[in-house]
Order: structure tokens, then C-alpha cells, then sequence
């Protein structure tokens, strides 16, 4: 019997294990299984749980049975390397954490187990969510599932391709710079990266701190609504965390466009030498078509600062992640050098032998803008600049709803494409940035294909910017494009059975 | 701006790394070529703007100063690369 539980949201798996349908058992079986017979194809997981995933689903069985289970429950879903996870190897992708075998859960990991969800197994990542493309990641780089050569955009890139290829139907990811955004371009899948605040970063192991933000990859807004219903919140663990009520991200789906304002950033579109590829701007502009039949009405507007993000960014990152990596010492947890000779001998042959190249350069430019003499130059200069960029988005919001414009100027590149220039594959995130320095929410939706370089059909995102807590209305945006399309509910060939 | 060998060997010093001798020409231009990146923000005038560390202007909250948590001390030695008696073990820092 094949039951095809691949081919359905999460909101229609919710509905079926409510109706009693099929059982959590069995769906997190199905889905343990598509996971071992195809991912050896994408390499999208570090760890599968199947022992745990097993008797977190008979327990979310047994609550179904006695009623009144919250909607998530008995649903298998993918967490992100990057998350905590009590009892299961915990590694961020590093040779540094290859050991580490987690003594708690993450606050998003708790929150969602608490809403019923099933952890089938932890995604693989760019080291430490250092990248653009998952080819940073201590276990190898994961595949594209529309085109095997291409990388599947980074740093959440395992999350991404198991929700492409269906391995599990919906996973959590993290957005430092664009990590949820754009791998859910890349793959055809919808991302959600939230108001910096919204959800707890306790137990998300850090890189830049007031950047990271964790969010939902699904395959539609409404499973995006309501996997954000069960990790957002206020959390006393995480000092930046708001004290502000969580709405139902679900309630505002079905609300009409009509008279919707969508603004468009002249700075993201027509770009005479960005790399900005036709097909990609013309799968956007049949979007922003759509919209318009439904009755938005489509504004110019204007981002000024928008190409200081990029310069910004490589600032304010390396920065923080240089201290907030510092805590790897080989002292207490984590990879430790053989026969250290003296103290200093642990510190930096533990941490030289078990960072990757990506991560030592960040850990570099860091050190070296926050050193002596050079922290008004570097750091104190790049959060005026951050202001800047910020109030640009402020204005902006005074005249429209939400803000529209590509994903990434390409669809996916290909594997080694970008790997010996850092500043090509940083340049890959120019449209992403600017959202996290802001501290806005953001979302990708795919909305159709283009040609790739090498003549593959690959999936474009269109990325939805909103004013801070907006989350309700980019899902809201996202869902009535949705009825009226079906590009997410596109699957890549290889993985359609 | 150009960084050379040396800087790049003081760098990894006070980030306490050590770095391969065959790596260094490449982190050194890779390093040149990121901050070269990053001198864009030297053409913006920023005089009269306040730095930005939060979108939100918070501050930090502060609790009261009550014990919240238990003692877990051998859950997280457990996955101590080294520890004897509670402690964590380093090389003989003292001669």
C-alpha cells in the first residue's frame, strides 16, 4: 500500500492524524524510511532518530486518542543541527561538536515537543551556520534534489532539501544572514525567518548573536503558521527574547489582498552589474503580476543603504561570531587536541585542528576588527551603518505593507562553483542581509522556474519583507498566492515517489 | 587594505588558533580581500548616527536573583573531554 503521506502539507497531515486516519507510528515510520532509502542521494541529515522518533510518536498517538491534542501533535518534523537537543548528538555541522552529545533541549525544540511534534532527526549545515551553500559542513555538502550537481543554498541547507525532496514534511531552521531564505529559494520550499526576538535563540548554538533568528521551512505559509504558533514566544533563558503576546499566526491566512500595498526596492531589481539573472527577474515580475490581479497595487520605493549590507554584515558577523566561539576551548565539552603540550598548546591546536577554513577566516575578521585601535573603524562603524539601513526600512513602511523583491539574484549554483572566493559566495546573500541587520521578518516563496547557468530548471523564490511582528501578514500574503498558484506544490522528479 | 603573513599569524594569536603554515598566504588574502569588502562603509557619512545594537532599542531585562536552575555538575562533566573529581583537567599550568 502506497499511502503518498510525502505528497501532503502539514496542515493536511495534522487534519488526518486529528481524524485518526493514520497514526503518528505509522507516519514517522514512512518517513524514517523515504529518509534511509533516498538521503544517501542528499546527505540533508547528520543524526536520524528513529529510536526516539518512535516513542515520541506512540506517546503523541496515545494523546490523540484522548482528545484535545494541540494541532501539531504526532507530526514528524527535521530540526536543524543547530539546536540543542537532550540526548542526541548535537554537532553544528563542526568537527568541534562531533562528540557533543547535548545535556538539554533548545527552547524551540522544547516548544515544539511540548506542541506535540516528532523529531525524526537533526539537519546537516554549514559549519556553525557559516555559509552560503552547506558546503562548510564538517559531513560533506548536501545535494540540490532538483539538480544533484547544484548545493542547496546554506546555512540551513539540510532542512531545505529534506523538505524539497519530501523526506520530512517541514523542518526548523536558523537566519543569520539569509540562512532560512535562501536555501528555501534554492530548493522550492517557503521560509519564514521572524522579528529578531520573536523566538527564542536559548539552546540554538550562537554565531552572530544579534542576528540569529530561528524560523519554520515548509512546504506552504499555512504549515509555516502553524509551526511559528509553536516555536515563538517569550523565553526569560534568552535576554533578547520580547515580552509580547504570540497571535495565531494561522487566523489571518484567508484575509483578501485587495488594496494591499507591495512595495519594490528599485535598488533589488534592474541591477545593471549584479550578477542578477533575466529568468530569475522575469519567474518575479509574473508574481508580482499575480498579485496586482488580486488586487495589490504595486509601489516604487526606495532602500538607499541597501548596498551597505553586504560590507556591513562582514563586519558585525565575524564579529560576534569571534566571541561567541571563543567558549570552544577543549576544556569542557567539544573536540580536544591529542598530547597538548601546555595550556595555550589545547587552546589553539584544539580550536585550529577542529574549525574549518570558513569558520578560522570569520574568527579572523572578527578578532582583527574588534582588536586594539581598530573597534571605532570596524564594529562602532558598521552598527551606525546598520542604523542606516534600518531607518531606510522604516520609511519604507510608512508608505507600504510589505516589501517585495528576488530571493537571491540566481537560482542555485552548482557544487565548487563558489568555494575558492569567499566574496563571491558572500555576494550570493546581497538580498537577504539587509532584513537581518534591520531585525525584520521575512519570507521566500517559490513562484516558478528558471534556467540555471548549466540549463537545469531550477526554482525561484520571491521574498516577502515586512514591518517588525508582521509575521501574520507576510503568511497571509504568502497563502493567498498560494490558493491562486500551485509552484509550491511542485516536487523535484527524482524524489516524486 | 592589505593584510600580510605576520598580521595573520598576530590575528590567529589573539583569536588562539593555530593556523597551518600553508594556509597563511591564502587567509591573508582572503582577509585583504574581505576588508576590502567592508571599506565600502568608509564612504558613508555617519556622523550624527547612533550605533545600532538591538532593532529595538532594548535593553537588558533583569531578574531577581533567585536559583532557577539545579545542580547538574556530573550531567555536564559527563561529556568533558577530561575531569577528575568535578574538575576539569588542562596540562600543568603552574611549574
Amino acid at each position: 500500500m502506497n499511502s503518498n503521506y510525502h505528497t501532503k502539507t502539514v496542515t493536511e497531515l495534522s487534519a488526518m492524524l486529528q481524524a485518526g486516519e493514520v497514526s503518528s507510528v505509522e507516519l514517522t515510520r514512512y518517513f524514517l524510511d523515504r529518509i534511509k532509502s533516498s538521503d544517501d542521494k542528499l546527505n540533508s541529515f547528520i543524526t536520524i532518530c528513529e529510536q526516539q522518533a518512535l516513542a515520541q510518536a506512540a506517546e503523541s498517538d496515545e494523546k490523540l486518542k484522548a482528545g484535545n491534542a494541540p494541532a501539531l501533535t504526532g507530526v514528524p518534523i527535521a530540526h536543524k543541527d543547530i539546536f540543542c537537543t537532550d540526548g542526541v548528538k548535537t554537532s553544528c555541522a563542526s568537527k568541534m561538536l562531533d562528540n557533543f552529545i547535548s545535556p538539554y533541549d533548545a527552547t524551540v525544540v522544547k516548544n515544539m515537543r511540548a506542541a506535540g511534534v516528532v523529531m525524526l532527526g537533526k539537519t546537516n549545515m554549514d559549519e556553525f551556520a557559516m555559509g552560503s551553500s552547506n558546503e562548510t559542513s564538517y559531513y560533506g555538502a548536501v545535494k540540490n534534489p532538483w539538480n544533484l550537481a547544484a548545493v542547496p543554498g546554506g546555512s540551513s541547507g539540510g532542512s531545505a532539501a529534506a523538505v524539497g525532496a519530501r523526506l520530512a514534511p517541514a523542518a526548523t531552521g536558523t537566519d543569520t544572514g539569509g540562512s532560512i531564505r535562501q536555501p528555501a529559494a534554492f530548493c522550492g520550499i517557503t521560509g519564514l525567518k521572524p522579528t529578531y526576538g520573536r523566538v527564542s535563540r536559548f539552546g540554538m548554538i550562537a554565531f552572530a548573536s544579534s542576528l540569529d533568528q530561528a524560523g519554520p521551512m515548509g512546504q506552504s505559509a499555512s504549515d509555516c503558521a502553524l509551526l511559528l504558533n509553536a516555536m515563538a514566544g517569550f523565553d526569560e533563558k534568552d535576554s533578547t527574547s520580547i515580552e509580547k503576546a504570540v497571535p495565531d499566526y494561522s487566523a489571518d491566512l484567508n484575509k483578501p489582498l485587495h488594496g494591499l500595498r507591495i512595495g519594490l526596492p528599485k535598488e533589488y531589481f534592474n541591477i545593471k552589474d549584479g550578477g542578477m539573472d533575466a529568468a530569475v527577474e522575469a519567474a518575479i515580475n509574473t508574481a508580482l503580476d499575480q498579485y496586482k490581479a488580486m488586487g495589490a497595487e504595486l509601489i516604487d520605493i526606495e532602500l538607499p543603504n541597501s548596498a551597505l549590507s553586504v560590507p556591513v554584515y562582514y563586519v558585525v558577523a565575524p564579529a560576534e561570531c569571534s566571541a561567541n566561539l571563543s567558549r570552544f576551548d577543549g576544556v569542557r565539552y567539544g573536540y580536544r587536541c591529542d598530547n597538548p603540550k601546555d595550556l595555550n598548546d589545547l587552546y589553539t591546536r584544539s580550536r585550529g585542528e577542529a574549525f574549518g577554513m570558513e569558520v578560522q577566516r570569520r574568527i579572523m575578521v572578527g578578532t582583527y576588527a574588534l582588536s586594539s585601535g581598530y573597534y571605532d573603524a570596524y564594529y562602532l562603524k558598521a552598527q551606525k551603518c546598520r542604523h542606516l539601513i534600518s531607518d531606510d526600512f522604516k520609511k519604507a513602511f510608512e508608505k507600504v505593507d510589505v516589501i517585495m523583491a528576488p530571493t537571491t539574484p540566481a537560482t542555485a549554483f552548482n557544487i565548487g562553483e563558489k568555494t575558492d572566493d569567499p566574496i563571491a559566495m558572500y555576494l550570493s546573500d546581497i538580498f537577504t542581509i539587509a532584513v537581518n541587520l534591520a531585525g525584520i521578518p521575512a519570507m521566500s516563496i517559490p513562484v516558478g522556474f528558471a534556467k540555471s547557468s548549466t540549463g537545469e530548471t531550477m526554482p525561484v523564490g520571491l521574498q516577502i519583507m515586512g514591518n517588525y511582528f508582521a509575521e501574520a501578514k507576510l503568511l497571509n500574503v504568502a497563502h493567498q498566492y498560494q490558493q491562486q498558484t500551485d509552484w509550491h506544490k511542485q516536487m523535484p522528479e527524482e524524489f516524486k515517489a | 587594505m592589505s593584510i600580510d603573513v605576520d598580521e595573520v599569524t598576530k590575528i590567529a594569536k589573539l583569536a588562539c588558533l593555530s593556523v597551518n603554515e600553508d594556509d597563511v598566504q591564502s587567509y591573508a588574502t582572503n582577509l585583504s580581500n574581505i576588508l576590502d569588502l567592508v571599506a565600502q562603509m568608509d564612504e558613508v557619512d555617519t556622523s550624527g548616527v547612533t550605533p545600532m545594537s538591538h532593532p529595538f532599542d532594548a535593553v537588558q531585562r533583569l531578574r531577581e536573583d533567585v536559583v532557577t536552575d539545579f545542580d547538574r555538575r556530573e550531567d555536564f562533566q559527563a561529556i568533558a573531554p577530561k575531569t577528575e573529581d568535578g574538575l576539569y583537567l588542562v596540562p600543568k599550568v603552574i611549574e
